[in-house]
């Protein structure tokens, strides 16, 4: 076999460079200086109050000097009662939430479920997911009042719009001949989905779930600043009244708790690997 | 007793791949389904228990039409038909012991299977069928820890563990070596002469399908090319089935395969 004769000539000795992403010159060029010159605008129009930061700063270094005399003792009571809430509505929020998640993971993935089922739960997803934690907390607080009820649904709303797509997806990606073996042997779809595809995503499962925990720990803390209860509320009453030991002793208790978490995850997720 | 009329599967994509087949297994025979990749023999075997839905045609098991079933009735009718899956498909998260009695979800309820609460006697069952390919003592590993040919028995367990009539075998070679390949299609054929099951098997390895079947079909673009016995696979049937190649080299080995075979049966 000899090479087709009307091929232009190799081009040895030449150079070779690796072809540009955008082929026209100009447009690559128009695209580059246009981007960098909207950059520098956009510098341009960040008002800075100079004289304002200047005081700001004292302000600031006495909070970042607060977390060498974190103030834990003063306000025990309200920390602990705050913590405590925190802890509450992370765990009956995952809880629920987490149930609630599988059943519409299951409605979500389309190679278990029919297709209206499908659109039906992609949308309880999208809903979810497409509302902010805050918004929903600051609705909830409006129809239920202060207090951790309203936390505890929020975050109930919000990790079923993390757990059940990601787990939809992981279902999505399963290996079919498996859970098609345990079809052909004539079980139920109950059994099939205990059999064929729960023991290839429970792994997946368990890893988002102690993740989801972790989130909802975190974002408890938040959901406080608007009225939704928990150690944010606690939080937020320090700043109020400039106690910054106290509310560097609140950060480091959730540093703390948040660290714990994540190492018991890494522990668990590798043991049901 | 298993009977294909006219059996036709157009995918969506427009690929018509079987194109009205009729077969007829009296039985306790023993088949093999040979032809090139994309010849329909996946298909088949899935039209027959409608994993894949066949576009047309009837499947009858011992008197009862499989295509026109509701899907509780199909459930029970797939019981009786055992399936050994290339790459053995075995969940690989569960217990050897969990894959085999897995055969029985068709006839245990939900919270037996679901609380993993068998019958004495299908977990007896299950002992003496392990205990029949050599496995017995692996009964609590997990599925992934097994070798290729040890998964490919546990795949076999699962199957007969079903008290099927006819076994579909995929491929049940396909990923395995020469060594193993033979001892899997040996022990495949022994348990269908034992049990008086009919099987297809849907293999590549023309020479090994040629060393245990009673019956060659030979498929090509979806319709029945070649219906015979295994030593009617000349040169020119495997150029209708396969197309145009030196079918010697292939065909050659075979004779001493076969006398070793039996040599190694005795």
């Amino acid at each position: 076999m000899s090479a087709p004769s009307t091929a232009a000539p190799l081009p040895i000795g030449q150079p070779w460079r690796k072809p540009p992403f955008i082929k026209r010159p100009w447009l690559r060029w128009t695209l580059i200086i246009g981007f960098i010159a909207y950059l520098i605008a956009a510098f341009l129009t960040i008002d800075v109050n100079w004289s304002r930061v200047y005081d700001g700063l004292e302000r600031g270094k006495q909070f970042v000097l607060a977390f060498t005399s974190p103030d834990f003792t003063s306000r025990s009571g309200d920390i602990w009662e705050g913590m405590i809430e925190s802890i509450v509505m992370t765990v009956a929020a995952s809880v629920v939430g987490i149930a609630i998640s599988i059943p519409i993971a299951l409605g979500a993935a389309r190679n278990v479920a029919p297709l209206p089922i499908y659109l039906i739960c992609r949308s309880i997803i999208a809903v979810s997911r497409a509302l902010q934690e805050i918004i929903v907390a600051i609705l909830l607080v409006a129809i239920f009042g202060f207090g951790p009820l309203a936390g505890f649904l929020t975050l109930s709303f919000a990790t079923i719009g993390f757990l059940s797509k990601l787990l939809a997806e992981d279902i999505e990606s399963m290996d079919r001949v498996q859970a098609e073996a345990i079809k052909a042997s004539g079980a139920k779809w109950t059994q099939w989905i205990n059999y064929g595809v729960q023991p290839q995503v429970m792994p997946r499962l368990i890893g988002l779930s102690i993740y989801r925990v972790d989130i909802n720990f975190r974002e408890s803390a938040i959901l406080g600043l608007v009225g939704a209860g928990g150690i944010g509320a606690t939080l937020n009453t320090a700043f109020d009244r400039y106690e910054y030991d106290t509310a560097a002793a609140i950060l480091i208790s959730i540093i703390v708790i948040v660290m714990a978490l994540e190492y018991l995850s890494g522990v668990i997720r590798a043991r049901v690997q | 007793m298993l009977r294909l009329e006219k059996l036709v599967k157009t995918y969506k994509t427009g690929d018509q791949a079987l194109k009205a087949v009729d077969l007829d297994i009296p039985e306790g025979q023993v088949l093999a389904l040979i032809g090139p990749s994309g010849a329909g023999k996946s298909t088949l075997i899935r039209c027959i228990n409608r994993l894949v839905e066949p576009t047309t045609g009837k499947v009858w098991l011992d008197g009862t039409e499989l295509t026109g079933l509701s899907s509780s009735g199909l459930r029970r009718e797939r019981r009786r038909m055992g399936m050994i899956f290339q790459e053995y498909a075995l969940v690989e998260r569960l217990s050897v012991m969990e894959n085999v009695l897995s055969g029985r979800l068709g006839y245990v309820g939900f919270w037996r299977s679901f609380l993993r609460r068998y019958p004495q006697s299908d977990v007896d069952e299950a002992f003496r069928l392990l205990d029949r390919v050599g496995l017995a003592h692996m009964a609590d590993k997990r599925a992934d820890e097994l070798s290729g040919g040890q998964r490919q028995r546990v795949g076999i367990c699962r199957a007969l563990i079903q008290n099927p009539a006819v076994l579909l075998v995929d491929e049940p070679t396909a990923s395995l070596d020469p060594k193993t390949s033979r001892q899997i299609m040996r022990l495949i054929c022994e348990l269908c002469r034992e049990r008086g099951l009919a099987a297809i098997i849907n293999i590549h390895d023309v020479a090994l399908a040629q060393m245990f079947v009673q019956r060659v079909i030979g498929l090509r673009f979806g319709a029945v090319e070649f219906d015979g016995p295994p030593e009617g696979l000349t040169p020119e049937v495997l150029t209708t089935i396969y197309g145009e190649e030196d079918w010697e080299a292939t065909i050659a080995p075979v004779d001493e395969d076969e006398e070793t075979a039996v040599e190694a049966a005795e």
